[in-house]
């Protein structure tokens, strides 16, 4: 990384100045990123990637229009200026928008590891070749389908029009296998991931075994009886329940009549043993940072605490509108986008049962260990659902047969009343935003099949 | 206009090729965008983008070595070709052909270049939608419309000699109403977009907002789905879904390749009743999944993937066909310079057949009706399929009755495929976008009513 990405920033937010925006706030990127997948034994692509970018916010008085651009040159961004100022022209005025009043940042240790660089292209063809074999090793194991490695070395900026300019340096490596069990019809997959800040956190053996064991788990998988039961969801559908949730947590959603949370603060949407934070200041959260989107130092926010939901995420609009403080939830997916309100890092508190007790007090239920189409199956104004789901039978308190092509249908705040028990360990689930959770025991479903 | 010059393309794949390699290719793209919303009554978030870069690549056996860069300019190009061609062990430098300058491809005819339309113009399109929604009637709670346009120049270069370039228009208009009635709350919400400049939306565009307001105003007298195995009639247009997630995915040539689709070993298969034909079209005029080219250079095409229910073609990109010693059918594509291509679908629909869908709808003593789905998801190694049905109502003695809500669609693409029973006339296609190894691309979805013997419907009841 060579540019000086805050001098970058604050170039583009005085040309934006320089067009007549009475406020602007710009975002710069640069990242260095390599990809390497592997399939039987050998390299399938490796890639070497590099980015850069900067988006402007520019605001004339309460409208605001945003342009970005990959062309970081003096040229590129005196561009910036006038497509950002002109682009807000044909917004309607909002009382609400602007920059924060307060800016600063939150110290996190960690973010970035000086490992990665000391690590040669091919120690870490080496990591993905030794997962993909690790699945591979597994008896009954048909395929690898995909054995990926990838990392990114990245650095972000942030300037705007009120004298804040700050950078940050994130790393992150992580890996994936993909395995298949069995054949034809019955071919059944599983997926194994982890990561971390540099690639000797991963575990390549660990990485393949998790791949293989989830997809054998499911070999001969039929379709069940359809019923209402207990059902305890693994750490996989649990993050993707939980990162729909985190959405519907976001002020803007609720202040525009999308979320099913909307008038519930203070209330009990959860059991009680359930504990949600969102938290940015974790070091080993891939969505941690210092400062978010718009210049607010992160925090650390409990949302749901004993059962009870505390607050909702917000950015400096939507606090604005509800008379409310930031939770510093203002988030850049790239510099392609303008700030919006998301989660950082959400973290479900782990509870002290191991999923041999989970499935024990579950008695006769279902275990999932896959959901398909949360995002197609829930209605986020009422959250009912009914997704497709795959995973084991729990019978006599044990696993028991393997079952597929069924759903499961609830809706969310009576699911997550629901959680009668909170398992262990809590881990990293990198598969829809950063979730961080345990498996949960789930009262009762409804489960339809034959 | 020229994004690289042939003789700097030449440069930068020699470069590339020091080291060896079968095959290596440029691509070039700049693109640039604008889009706009409103929501809650008020236009908001206008944004205006351009990137310029580039996707290197160097095939050698069955690996593939690649970088890209954002920025066009000689020196970022020649640190990439130098970056992927020490990635090779190779010695030795690999072939190349002498390169031209990039030939535009027949491409689809833009009659209103969406960049010279006013923005304030778009802004008032949204309104007009807006208003449109909320005339539907009183329960009609909120209204989000959406507008985006962008135009890609492309330019692909290639060891063998291929240099060709493709100018792509699209734009999109997109609206979702949610319609209260006390404690109920639906959704609804319909879109149009095409490979095409803004004359698409100069006609009737209301059209759009009045649909989806339709679609959310009637689920508020929605009962429960049923639960259970049924007959399913599904809606024309992104009904298409339908097939494009349980068997277009499995007939895309990588997964078929790595024996991770149902469909491998089943070309010449009767899989289908004789009246069921499909097709992928990436050269169908105008539609939102077409191209001049696709993003390997190859032109694009219609590939018969079913042919009176038999088995007919895969979908191929130039490393799937070399492997299998056939054409590629023009479906590499990629969703941007940042990827490589894979084998993609492009507009993916069922032929027309001689039903009206009133006729299948009254072969029905009890069924549902899917006309839309919010989406949904296949695991193409088994064919696994679930869908959500957005808007779909009960079929009683073969007539369409009450609207329901919460259904789920579960099945296999391959048993789903085989139950057809039943194609109509009226092909509709839609516009989607298709995920696919974190890649997102345009891909258009369509079908005429088509009837489906029995599925699994997953219900709220």
């Amino acid at each position: 990384v060579s540019t000086d990405l805050e001098a970058v920033a604050r170039r583009a937010v005085d040309a934006a100045l320089a067009a007549g925006a009475t406020d602007a706030e710009a975002f710069a990127e640069e990242e260095q990123s390599r990809r390497i997948r592997v399939y039987q034994g050998e390299v399938e692509s490796l890639s070497d990637a590099g980015g850069r970018g900067v988006g402007v916010r520019a605001f004339a008085d309460a409208r605001w229009g945003y342009a970005y651009t990959t062309d970081l040159s003096d040229a590129g961004l005196a561009d910036m200026g006038p497509a950002a100022c002109e682009a807000a022209a044909v917004a309607d005025p909002d009382e609400w928008a602007g920059l924060p009043d307060e800016f600063g940042t939150t110290p996190v240790a960690g973010l970035a590891s000086a490992e990665l660089a000391s690590w040669p292209t091919e120690r870490k063809v080496e990591l993905a070749l030794a997962a993909e074999r690790a699945a591979r090793a597994r008896e009954g194991v048909s395929q690898v389908e995909a054995a990926v490695y990838s990392d990114v070395d990245a650095t972000v900026a942030l300037a705007n029009s009120r004298g804040f300019a700050s950078s940050c340096q994130v790393t992150q490596a992580w890996a994936y296998v993909s395995a298949f069990a069995g054949e034809g019809g019955d071919l059944m997959t599983g997926l194994g991931v982890a990561l971390g800040r540099e690639p000797g956190e991963l575990d390549p053996e660990a990485i393949g075994g998790e791949a293989a064991e989830r997809a054998l788990a499911l070999v001969g998988a039929r379709q069940p009886e359809s019923r209402h039961c207990p059902v305890v969801l693994d750490a996989f559908v649990a993050a993707s329940f939980v990162g729909f949730i985190g959405g519907m947590l976001s002020a803007d959603a609720v202040q525009r009549g999308r979320s099913l949370f909307a008038g519930r603060e203070g209330e009990e949407v959860a059991g009680p043993a359930f504990e949600l934070v969102d938290d940015a200041t974790d070091p080993a959260g891939p969505g941690s940072a210092p400062f978010d989107g718009e210049g607010s130092a992160t925090l650390r926010t409990p949302l749901i605490q004993d059962g009870r939901l505390l607050t909702y995420l917000f950015d400096v609009r939507t606090a604005r509108r509800a008379g409310r403080a930031t939770t510093a939830s203002a988030r850049r997916g790239s510099y392609r986008s303008p700030p919006a309100v998301g989660s950082s890092n959400l973290v479900v508190s782990q509870g002290d049962a191991e999923l041999a007790q989970l499935l024990a007090e579950a008695g006769d239920g279902l275990y999932v260990t896959d959901v398909a189409g949360l995002h197609s199956g829930v209605n986020p104004v009422s959250g009912t659902f009914s997704v497709g789901a795959s995973g084991r039978l729990i019978e006599n308190g044990e696993l028991g047969a393997p079952v597929r092509e069924l759903t499961i249908a609830s809706d969310l705040v009576t699911m997550l009343r629901g959680v009668v028990l909170v398992g262990a360990p809590a881990r990293w689930v990198p598969l829809a935003g950063s979730v961080k959770t345990p498996p949960l025991l789930i009262e009762d479903m409804a489960i339809s099949g034959v | 206009v020229t994004l690289v010059p042939a003789d700097l393309a030449e440069r930068v794949i020699a470069r590339a090729l020091v080291h060896g390699g079968d095959l290596a290719e440029l691509y070039a793209e700049d693109r640039q965008g604008f889009a706009l919303s409103l929501d809650e009554g008020r236009v908001e978030a206008p944004q205006r983008g351009r990137e310029a870069g580039a996707c290197l690549r160097v095939v050698q056996g069955d690996s593939t070595y690649y970088g890209y860069v954002d920025g066009l300019a000689e020196p970022d190009l020649m640190r990439v070709a130098d970056s992927v061609a020490q990635a090779l062990r190779g010695a030795g430098g690999g072939a190349q052909a002498l390169l031209v300058a990039a030939e535009r491809a027949r491409g689809h005819a833009v009659a209103v270049a969406p960049d010279s339309v006013p923005a304030q113009r778009k802004a008032d399109l949204l309104r007009a939608c807006d208003e449109h929604a909320r005339s539907a009637g009183s329960e009609v709670a909120q209204v989000r419309v959406g507008y985006a346009d962008s135009h890609r120049a492309v330019e692909v270069f290639n060891s063998d000699g291929r240099a060709t370039a493709d100018d792509r228009t699209r734009l999109r208009l997109s609206v979702q109403v949610v319609a209260r009635r006390g404690d109920r709350v639906e959704t609804g919400s319909d879109t149009r977009g095409g490979h095409a400049g803004f004359e698409l939306l100069e006609r009737e565009p209301e059209e759009v907002a009045a649909k989806a307001s339709r679609r959310a105003l009637s689920l508020l007298d929605a009962v429960d789905a049923p639960t259970g195995r049924l007959p399913v009639v599904v809606g024309n247009g992104f009904g298409g879904v339908l097939l494009h997630e349980a068997v277009g995915h499995g007939l895309e040539a990588d997964a078929i390749q790595k024996g991770a689709s149902v469909y491998a070993g089943r070309l010449g298969d009767q899989l289908a009743e004789p009246f069921v034909t499909a097709y992928d079209d990436g050269a169908r005029a105008n539609e939102w999944g077409s191209d001049g080219i696709d993003d390997e250079g190859t032109p694009t095409r219609r590939t018969t993937v079913i042919e009176d229910g038999r088995l007919t073609s895969y979908l191929y990109d130039l490393l799937r066909a070399r492997r299998d010693a056939v054409e590629s059918t023009g479906n590499g594509r990629r969703a941007s310079f940042r990827h490589l291509p894979i084998p993609r679908m492009t507009n993916t629909y069922f032929a027309p057949g001689e039903a009206t869908a009133d006729e299948l709808i009254a072969g029905v003593p009890r069924g549902l009706y899917a006309v839309s789905f919010g989406g949904g998801q296949v695991e193409p190694a088994t064919g696994d399929f679930v869908f959500g049905v957005s808007e779909g109502y009960l079929i009683e003695d073969g007539r369409v009755t009450a609207p329901v809500r919460g259904a789920t669609l579960i099945g296999n693409g391959i048993q789903a495929l085989a139950a057809v029973d039943g194609i109509a006339g009226d092909l509709a296609i839609a516009t989607g976008y298709c995920g696919k190894e974190g890649q997102s691309v345009p891909a258009g979805v369509g079908q005429p009513h088509v009837r489906i013997r029995e599925l699994t419907v997953g219900g709220t009841a």
